[in-house]
């Protein structure tokens, strides 16, 4: 059984320099980091401290909630590092890379024979649990809950965005690995979100034990909570887990190799990169090796996509989450009547801008707010990029003025801050749409607990 | 620029200096000569290219050709009413006595409704300390456009002190508002001054200067007045057609007369998208069908006006474009929009032909509406929930 999914609502932002697709080199990253800041809410302890040795797969620190969710380091190498911010909150734990990488060793074996409860601590203790991702909250999956589903998404239409299926290409027996440990967590079904809108890869087409939906139109079609609204949408009460199918590939290495391979390719993309294309590396790499010489001065660097990702400085690191490393222009121009300009350089998704007379036309676009903050005026652009069932804007008012009722009614288990993302994007207003909408899921998630 | 960008600097008045209102003056203007160099810090990194100067511009530009004929059209009014031209010639003669004399009568209102207004948003948002928002750019410009032409100057500055203190701030500013800001102001002088506001006086400068007189039989009623009196054959003798109301040299508020002309801002703002299609659509859709459902009735003349020409007389083709749009205060839902525009319809052609003591039925019925979106919305987003509700009890 399998669904097709129409996105109608949404926008594709064309923006210069997607990644070709090949396989530039591979960097060995020096020094690696894991940012407990990546993990909305977390809590985290350390399992470490400054000196210590440690192999791919020790862990670095725990969830103070949750102990079992262990974050495991992605090399093998000494602790250089722990950087704090304010009130001693751990911000980075850093770990310099040895030459040849040790692994610790866990339990190797086909994932379907083994009980949930193996499958369970094997991946606990190796560090990938927290890949996985639970709604409502959009945080990591508690492993004491058994989801109603789980959802891998094989797309990501966001800008610039890695081609799943290239990278996954020729990878089917640690993906299906992978998704066999998956069947094993739920007591639903495990569904494989591919693309509708091209050909997918054949390493998600033949995938087996799951159930494959495809889902085409512009982004967000290719963000897991949009998906899952349209296949089975999440109520009260509900848990449905998400991850993204390259994730699915580094459980299938563990179930099939018996190890934490941390190593995954990025897309390294953007207007500023030189090449852009795709490079082998490893999670939460620094990325200096990779930019040094590769981009032009002046660039913003941006762990993940231009609309959700990290700004990161050009010595700092990838981020848990992110398949792709993007560098766009600073911006930070006064813009002399930028107001009134005609704008053939700029995307906009109101016709206000000539440039909406070139639909094909790719895009150079800085971090220009072009504008500033004020109150929410225009109406009816949220909805335009906001393909759900739900009322974007009344939702972000409720969260704005800590209304759990109504945050409750109008849908708020069903989304995370990304889907909200192009409406930021598109307010005229320049509203921190997103920001509004994590701290609502973490008001809620203090209320429930 | 970068010379005009050094010299802004160099008198840029402190923040928290002894006069906030200084500083908040600064600000407004050094934003208006460049959108300044923020960049986005947490969430998106990039965005899109407009911004609420860009919108409001936008339904400025669309209000310009309804300005500029408005303009053109009192002059005409007025060497009508003289007797200089006649209604046949009223583009050929005379032309830019007409638009000059247009312009010295507008213009005025313009400067007071801009000066006044934007007074008072900077004297209100330096004693807030925020910045100034550019809701009044087009509330300053719609003023003007539906008041008619002899309202003193004062009047004007009354008005639009009460919108913007009373319409406005008291509610927290732009953005935040109940009732359109402009019909505020219209509603306010139109039930404060109604000898000023309505009658047949008002709607055509009748000044004379000396050796100057009237035409025999000037009236100087509108054709909305004309109408109720006499209906489809008033409107005729009067030269107000349809074709001709639509074109517009009628007397009437400033902006208000051709259809034509506000039709072309309405295609600007269909084509940027700044206006909703779904309210405009709607509230023309209500206006054609309670004019049909009239026409069906026809207990009077005024009731057997063709629905196109309710369309095209007094301000309903303005009201519906430019006011009834106005999202602040319009529906916020897309579903709650069809509603709200087709209820603006019905209301206005309704009050309209019940109540000739009030023939600016729009005005009301947009002021009606207002008031009446939240409740529309409300029921709206109750019928959203509860079908999320129904959905977890389905499968309970």
């Amino acid at each position: 059984m399998s669904k097709d999914v129409k996105i109608k609502r949404g926008a594709n932002i064309n923006l210069k320099g997607a990644a070709e697709k090949l396989h530039t080199n591979t960097i060995t990253a020096t020094e690696v980091v894991l940012k407990p800041t990546d993990f909305p809410t977390l809590i985290p302890k350390l399992s470490v401290k400054v000196g210590d040795k440690v192999k791919a797969g020790s862990p670095l620190f725990y969830n103070k909630e949750i102990e079992e969710v262990l974050f495991t380091s992605p090399v093998s190498g000494e602790v250089i590092d722990v950087v704090r911010g304010d009130k001693r909150k751990i911000l980075e734990v850093k770990v310099k890379a040895d030459a040849e990488i040790q692994y610790e060793s866990f339990k190797q074996a086909d994932a379907s024979t083994l009980s949930r409860e193996e499958v369970k601590e094997n991946m606990l203790k190796s560090g990938v649990w927290p890949f996985i991702r639970q709604r409502p909250y959009d945080i990591i999956a508690n492993p004491k809950d058994t989801p109603k589903a789980i959802h891998v998404t094989a797309i990501d239409t966001a800008p610039l965005a890695p081609d799943y299926g290239f990278i996954a290409h020729g990878k089917s027996a640690e993906f299906q690995a992978g998704l066999d440990a998956l069947v094993k967590l739920t007591d639903g079904k495990v569904h494989l979100n591919i693309n509708g809108n091209t050909n997918a890869d054949e390493v998600f087409t033949t995938a087996k034990n799951v159930q494959i939906n495809r889902i085409a139109g512009p982004h967000p079609a290719g963000n897991v909570g949009i998906q899952i609204h349209h296949i089975e949408p999440i109520n009260k009460g509900d848990i449905v887990w998400t991850l993204k199918a390259l994730d699915v590939l580094t459980i299938g290495k563990l179930f099939k190799e018996g190890k934490f391979d941390a190593t995954r390719s990025i897309a390294f993309a953007g207007s500023l990169v030189k090449k852009p294309a795709y490079i082998k590396t490893v999670l939460g790499a620094k990325i200096d090796a990779i930019v040094k010489g590769n981009v032009e001065e002046g660039g913003r660097y941006i762990s993940g996509n231009p609309l959700t990702g990290t700004k990161i400085s050009e010595d700092g690191h990838l981020s848990f989450y992110d398949y792709q490393l993007t560098v766009i222009p600073e911006g930070g121009n006064n813009q002399f009547f930028g107001w009134l300009a005609p704008g053939f350089d700029k995307f906009s998704l109101s016709g206000t801008f000539f440039s909406k007379l070139m639909p094909n036309k790719k895009y150079d676009l800085n971090t220009n707010m072009n504008g500033e903050e004020r109150s929410l005026v225009v109406t009816g652009e949220y909805e335009k990029v906001f393909p759900m069932d739900i009322y974007p804007v009344q939702l972000l008012k409720s969260i704005m003025v800590d209304d759990i009722d109504n945050m409750e009614k109008l849908g708020i288990y069903e989304v995370a801050p990304e889907d909200f993302a192009l409406c930021e994007y598109a307010c005229t207003s320049k509203t921190p749409v997103q920001q509004y909408v994590r701290e609502g899921l973490n008001k809620l998630k203090k209320e429930m607990s | 620029m970068k010379a005009l960008d050094n010299f802004m600097q160099k008198i840029k008045p402190k923040a928290d200096g002894k006069f906030p209102l200084a500083y908040t003056v600064w600000d407004g203007m050094y934003t208006l000569f460049f959108v300044p160099g923020h960049t986005n810090k947490n969430g998106v990194h990039i965005r899109d290219g407009i911004d609420l100067k860009r919108t409001m511009v936008m339904v400025i530009l669309a209000l310009v050709p309804s300005l500029l004929f408005g303009i053109y059209n009192v002059g005409h009014q007025h060497f009508l009413a003289l007797g200089e031209v006649t209604t046949a010639n009223h583009v050929c003669d005379m032309f830019w006595d007409k638009f000059i004399f247009g312009a010295l009568k507008v213009l005025p209102i313009i400067i007071v409704s801009y000066g006044v207004g934007l007074g008072v948003e900077f004297i209100f948002a330096a004693f807030n300390k925020h910045a100034i928002q550019e809701g009044f750019l087009v509330s300053g410009m719609l003023i003007p456009l539906i008041l008619p032409i002899d309202v003193p100057l004062w009047m004007v500055g009354v008005a639009t002190v009460f919108a913007v203190v009373i319409g406005k701030e008291v509610f927290g500013g732009t953005g935040m508002n109940i009732v359109n800001v402009a019909l505020t102001a219209r509603a306010f002088l139109f039930f404060a001054y109604p000898t000023k506001m309505s009658g047949d006086e008002v709607w055509v400068n009748t000044s004379l200067e000396e050796g100057q007189q009237l035409v025999d039989g000037f009236s100087g009623a509108t054709p909305l007045a004309q109408a109720v009196k006499g209906g489809t054959e008033a409107l005729n003798t009067m030269n107000a057609s349809v074709m001709e109301s639509f074109i517009g040299f009628i007397p009437g508020s400033i902006g208000e007369t051709s259809t034509l002309a506000i039709g072309l801002g309405a295609l600007l703002l269909l084509i940027t998208g700044i206006a909703s299609w779904r309210i405009m659509l709607s509230t023309f859709l209500g206006g054609y069908v309670m004019a049909l459902l009239f026409n069906l009735w026809g207990a009077n003349p005024f009731m057997e006006l063709t629905p196109m020409h309710q369309l095209v007389i007094g301000g309903f083709a303005f009201g519906a474009v430019f006011m009834a749009t106005d999202p602040v205060t319009g529906s916020q839902t897309n579903t709650g929009k069809y509603i709200y525009g087709f209820l603006i319809g019905i209301f206005a052609i309704m009050i309209r032909v019940f109540n000739p003591a009030y023939p600016e039925g729009v005005m009301l019925a947009i002021l009606f509406m207002n008031i009446m979106a939240p409740l529309i919305d409300h029921y709206v987003i109750a019928a959203n929930i509860k079908k999320r509700l129904k959905r977890v009890s389905v499968k309970a």
